[in-house]
């Protein structure tokens, strides 16, 4: 059984030239979840921008947070667009709100059998996924569900 | 000060396409296909090609203005143009923008167009990333979401959540496309009708709502329309499709990365929508008739009601096939079949329709055929609307 929830042979995920998310992944390599959040105004932002969009401060400071939250939508793909992914069936994407975090939202796979029914509102919590065998190594952050919570 | 307004300063004088063909079935180069959809523009207006002083398209075209310039033997190019942004976003925009530079003397014929070989570039509906990623999309692709039906498709699960609004409603505005098709020879699906049952057992795309016939088809082609002043427009052969009014840009960061934009399920009309009316000095029920690009009969939903067309507690009911054809429905919608069933001329083939609706020779012609409204590129940023009126509605 493979030990990432996609096929190896995706693109993988990079900095690029700028930088500016280098802090979120270097986080995910040691188990660590953390966004943006403005050191003048205190708010949460994500996904990585260079300023505040609330009060345009560039203090952009990255904190680590708690992986918790509850499905706000979601996906579940048939049709392979990738080469990796042909032959390899539908599978699940969700689209997760942290509303301890001004509820900012993040995308991921929701661990488990791809083919199970979604609730829009229930609680999930992050899931560290490395993938150690590429280069250079990276670690995605999945989603599973937290039995017995469902949130608005 | 002069009321500082676009309406009625502008008309579409001309249209003009290229056969539509499925992708990869064009014998012609995506600049050949350009030319041949300039030059039947202008035989449609009566006028000269040499006559054109300005380009403006949108969704990063690869025929650029100096080279058509070049190629047609322009005198003086006065205007070039590019609307940002991917996708058809840019459709309704790049023909405001024209009519801007009409308008305000930058220019006197100005050709707004696309040309799109996707069978010789990359499709839309194939994943074009690098092997590795950068900025937004590490946060996305590595999760299978590549394709603008799986970037979308979570915009549209929630607003279906939201409103309660059942797939149904979404059938209907495929069959309503196909079934206009039916009676357009030009259409890619002309012969290929689609009914309930088709649709139903149709594979998914992306479940809970992207059945194969929720999303619009790949092709090659190319459309372009002449824009010119109001005046000159007067002495030429056809009846002027005036420019009542455009408009075009994003609601709050809905360009937001990582899917954070405030108003998720939304095609990001809701700002846009009032200025535009506004502007035309009418509202959603004067709309007569209603073309609305489909990337994804989702997306469609959402147009239709941010530009006021359908409300959501209604949609259910509203939103049947009956409803949305020519000539007698409610909202007739796409009435030469659209993205899903004419063909995916990134929506400028929506503007072609609405042309000849105003000039009363469509196909499926309406009976209230004075005033159209055209939305562009639902769900992407920046988006554009458009709306075109005869003689009788300035």
């Amino acid at each position: 059984m493979s030990s990432t929830y996609l096929p190896e042979g995706l693109p993988q995920p990079g900095t690029g030239p700028d930088g500016l998310a280098e802090p979120y992944w270097a986080g995910t390599r040691e188990g660590k979840l953390r966004i943006q959040r403005c050191s003048a105004c205190q708010s949460w932002q994500w996904g990585p921008e260079w300023i505040c969009h609330r009060c345009h401060s560039f203090e952009m400071a990255w904190v680590d947070i708690v992986g918790r939250g509850h499905i706000y939508s979601y996906e579940r793909p048939h049709h392979p667009v990738h080469a990796a992914l042909h032959g390899h069936g539908p599978y699940l994407v969700v689209l997760v709100e942290l509303p301890d975090y001004g509820r900012v939202r993040m995308i991921g796979n929701l661990l488990g059998d791809p083919r199970q029914a979604v609730v829009i509102g229930a609680a999930v919590e992050a899931v560290f996924e490395p993938h150690d065998n590429s280069d250079p190594p990276y670690t995605l952050v999945q989603w599973r569900l937290v039995s017995g919570h469902t949130d608005a | 000060m002069s009321e500082r307004s676009l309406r009625g300063k502008a008309a579409i004088t001309g249209i003009g396409e290229t056969t539509y063909y499925k992708h990869g079935a064009s014998p012609h180069s995506e600049f050949k296909l350009a030319l041949q959809a300039v030059v039947a523009a202008c035989a449609d207006a009566g006028i000269s090609p040499d006559e054109v002083d300005g380009f403006a398209s949108y969704g990063d075209d690869r025929s650029d203005a100096g080279h058509l310039a070049a190629a047609l033997g322009i005198r003086e190019l006065k205007f070039s143009n590019m609307f940002w942004g991917g996708g058809g976003g840019g459709v309704c925009g790049a023909i405001g923008n024209a009519a801007a530079a009409v308008a305000t003397g930058m220019a006197d014929c100005v050709v707004a167009f696309r040309s799109l070989a996707q069978g010789q570039y990359r499709r839309y509906g194939r994943s074009g990333a690098a092997a590795v990623l950068a900025g937004d999309d590490s946060f996305v692709i590595p999760y299978g979401v590549m394709s603008p039906a799986q970037r979308f498709a979570m915009k549209v699960t929630r607003f279906m959540h939201e409103h309660g609004i059942k797939q149904d409603a979404l059938r209907a505005i495929s069959l309503a496309c196909y079934h206009h098709a039916q009676n357009n020879p030009n259409a890619v699906m002309h012969g290929r009708p689609l009914d309930a049952e088709k649709y139903d057992t149709s594979r998914w795309i992306v479940e809970p709502f992207f059945h194969l016939y929720d999303c619009c088809q790949e092709n090659d082609g190319a459309a372009a329309v002449i824009v010119m002043s109001a005046e000159r427009a007067r002495d030429l052969k056809h009846k002027p499709a005036y420019i009542l009014a455009c408009a075009q840009g994003c609601d709050t960061r809905s360009a937001a990365p990582v899917h954070n934009m405030p108003n998720y399920a939304s095609s990001h009309f809701g700002q846009l929508a009032p200025r535009l009316y506004q502007m035309a000095k009418l509202g959603p029920a004067d709309m007569g008739i209603v073309q609305c690009y489909e990337n994804f009969t989702g997306g469609v939903l959402m147009s239709l009601v941010e530009h006021g067309l359908v409300k959501t507690e209604e949609a259910n009911e509203v939103l049947v096939k009956d409803n949305l054809i020519a000539p007698n429905g409610r909202i007739p919608l796409n009435t030469s079949g659209g993205n899903l069933a004419e063909c995916y001329m990134h929506g400028l083939e929506l503007v072609h329709e609405s042309v000849r609706q105003i000039r009363g020779v469509a196909i499926n012609q309406t009976h209230q055929n004075d005033v159209a409204l055209i939305m562009g590129g639902p769900m992407v940023t920046p988006v554009s609307s458009l709306i075109l009126g005869s003689e009788s509605a300035l």
